[in-house]
């Protein structure tokens, strides 16, 4: 039972020292998740420590892979209307 | 081809040389004595101070317990020049090195900030391990620091044991529904909290962290993003609220928002405030509060005087290379110090003088109409150290100052790309020269020393009247001499009044 980060992380040490098991590894090109040590902050707290500070929409997974900030959540910005704007910005 | 006009030179130091800087101290005005004495050497705080003096932030702050529409996290370029926006992590032992090598070789830092890229009080451990340090080894560096305010209660006691006496607080709102379309969310005790609810913790957290430091003696300035349509009409109760509870400053700075970074608001297609709107709403505030006209949104990891960003010559492994005697560098930095607040106080002298030599004027008995009645005109400048010193094309921003028939004063300034910064950038340049003339659509007449054929027409095309005939002339002087040519050929008439009258 664990949560993970992938490639999409910052680095911006948001959710580290949060964590109440030490389990967020400072790394490169991305800060990762010892699996041995996270408990999914269960019995700790209400919400997982990280995925509540988080800043960037779908760093953190859960055990199935599954975004637990999904995309439009943080920012307020629909979906589409990002993907709109990206291939606007790419056909320049 | 250039037209022919004097060579802008350099200024020999990177302070305002000529000590005629066209800042006013009129901004100062309803300061207490004991207020007005410790930001005399600002370089943030005082129009007088900021040609002198320099601050550097270091960003050692990476996390933020907040989210604003106007930022994007992911955000990190080299050519982006928003605040809060740094390319370089430093721990607390490689910022107290930087900061103790840019004050060895540039005596006139005064400041150090930590404003980001995060919220310092969201990196409490590293942001107050870098001040205890730097109380420590350089005590004769102010510290300051930025925050949104969130943690600002938590942190008072910390704060106040670091000695740190400026604190910036960005305040964009006292009203939760004007927050929750700012904010989207905020970190507070544990849990993520969304909306109107956010807004409200933050809010009150804010105005309870401003008056705490106020309660402590700490100097605090707020700021405040202007977002045309959600707070421009809110800001002046903003100002109003944050006077009253004694903070000595407020700069409003407008909302820069393009679909390419990201954030909500460029995403959305919210507008940035025009120059006329930013400048309308700081007059609108200044009855109410000291406003600030010559802030310059400097990088977070700026270094160098305010719009001169040297931060490239103390990247971590320059830095690491420096052999730093501090000591010896404090005697330098202390007889600079001196030397600045007697040239200040001289300055301040003559002004006092020229004021009390101006008075007999003002209670002449004329009849109103037979006064050389001229209105205001606003005038772009290219000004280096305080004169009239660059090239337009070259110029990367414009200070910009209001000529009247009482004096020159600055109100503010623009941001222009030089848009002829070499042959393979100029391809762009017609979009760039596009831009700059946008920036500075409500000016009359722009000051530079040269300026190139092409430009001057586009300018005066659109209204604005190019002058290269002040080169290297101080700025008050220059734009004086020409707002009085100008009434002169009559073309300052009052025109509208005229007209009714007629
Ligand atoms: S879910 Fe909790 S325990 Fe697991 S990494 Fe995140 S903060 Fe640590
Ligand atoms: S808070 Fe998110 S983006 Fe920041 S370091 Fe942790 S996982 Fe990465």
């Amino acid at each position: 039972m664990a949560l993970e980060i992938i490639e999409s992380c910052v680095n911006c040490w948001a959710c580290l020292p949060l964590c109440p098991n030490q389990a967020i590894i400072q790394a490169e090109p991305h800060f990762l998740i010892d699996a041995g040590k996270c408990t999914e902050c269960i019995g700790e707290f209400r919400d997982a420590q990280c995925v509540s500070i988080c800043p960037i929409e779908g760093a953190i997974l859960d055990e199935l892979g599954e975004a637990l900030n999904p995309p439009g959540s943080l920012t307020g910005i629909p979906p589409g209307r990002w993907a709109a704007v990206r291939a606007e910005i790419a056909a320049r | 081809m250039d037209l022919p006009v004097i060579d802008s030179s350099p200024t020999a130091s990177g302070g305002c040389a000529a000590g005629s800087c066209g800042a006013k101290s009129g901004q100062m005005d309803g300061l207490t004595d004991a207020i007005r004495a410790r930001v005399a050497d600002h370089p943030c705080y005082s129009e007088d101070a900021h040609h002198y003096f320099a601050r550097m932030h270091v960003a050692v702050a990476p996390a933020c317990n907040i989210q604003c529409h106007y930022c994007n996290r992911k955000y990190d370029c080299a050519n982006e020049s928003r605040p809060g926006v740094v390319s370089e992590l430093l721990s607390p032992d490689q910022a107290v090195r930087k900061t103790l090598a840019v004050a060895a070789a540039i005596p006139q830092m005064s400041v150090l900030g930590i404003a980001g890229p995060g919220d310092p009080l969201a990196n409490p451990e590293r942001t107050f391990e870098t001040f205890r340090q730097l109380a420590l080894k350089a005590p004769d560096i102010k510290l300051c620091l930025s925050t949104n305010g969130l943690m600002l209660p938590a942190h008072i006691d910390e704060l106040a044991k670091h000695n740190i006496d400026h604190v910036t607080i960005t305040i964009n709102c006292v009203d939760a529904d004007v927050g929750a379309q700012i904010y989207p969310w905020i970190f507070w005790q544990n849990k993520r909290i969304h909306g109107r609810e956010a807004a409200a913790i933050l809010i009150w957290q804010q105005q309870k962290g401003l008056e705490m430091l106020v309660a402590r003696g700490i100097l605090v300035k707020v700021n405040s993003v202007l977002i045309p349509g959600v707070n421009d009409r809110h800001l002046r109760e903003v100002s109003k609220t944050v006077k009253a509870k004694g903070a000595f400053l407020h700069n409003v700075m407008p909302l820069i928002a393009e679909p390419g970074h990201g954030t909500f608001y460029g995403v959305m297609g919210q507008r940035s405030p025009t120059p006329a709107e930013l400048k309308a709403l700081q007059d609108d505030c200044a009855g109410d509060m000291n406003m600030m006209r010559h802030c310059r949104q400097c990088r977070a990891d700026a270094v160098g005087l305010l719009g001169e960003d040297r931060g490239a010559e103390f990247s971590l492994d320059k830095i690491e290379a420096m052999e730093i005697d501090y000591e010896a560098a404090m005697a330098v930095r202390a007889e600079l110090r001196a030397q600045v607040s007697a040239d200040l106080a001289a300055k301040r002298a003559k002004e006092e003088a020229q004021r009390a030599a101006v008075v007999p004027q003002l209670i002449e008995f004329q009849p109103r109409a037979e006064k050389p009645a001229g209105r205001p005109v606003l005038m772009a400048v290219a000004a280096k150290g305080g004169v009239v010193a660059s090239h337009f094309g070259h110029s990367r921003e414009f200070l910009v100052y209001e000529a009247s028939s009482t004096g020159a004063r600055l109100v503010g300034h623009r941001k222009a790309d030089a848009y002829c910064s070499g042959e393979e950038n100029c391809i762009d340049g017609d979009s760039l020269l596009g831009r700059t003339i946008k920036a500075l659509e409500d000016c009359e007449v722009v000051l530079c020393a040269r300026i190139g054929i092409e430009p001057w027409g586009r300018l005066a095309a659109a209204g604005i009247q190019p002058n290269g005939e002040h080169a290297m002339e101080p700025i008050e002087e220059a734009a004086m001499a020409v707002w009085h040519e100008m009434l002169a050929a009559g073309k300052l008439a009052p025109e509208k009044t005229e007209a009714k009258r007629a």
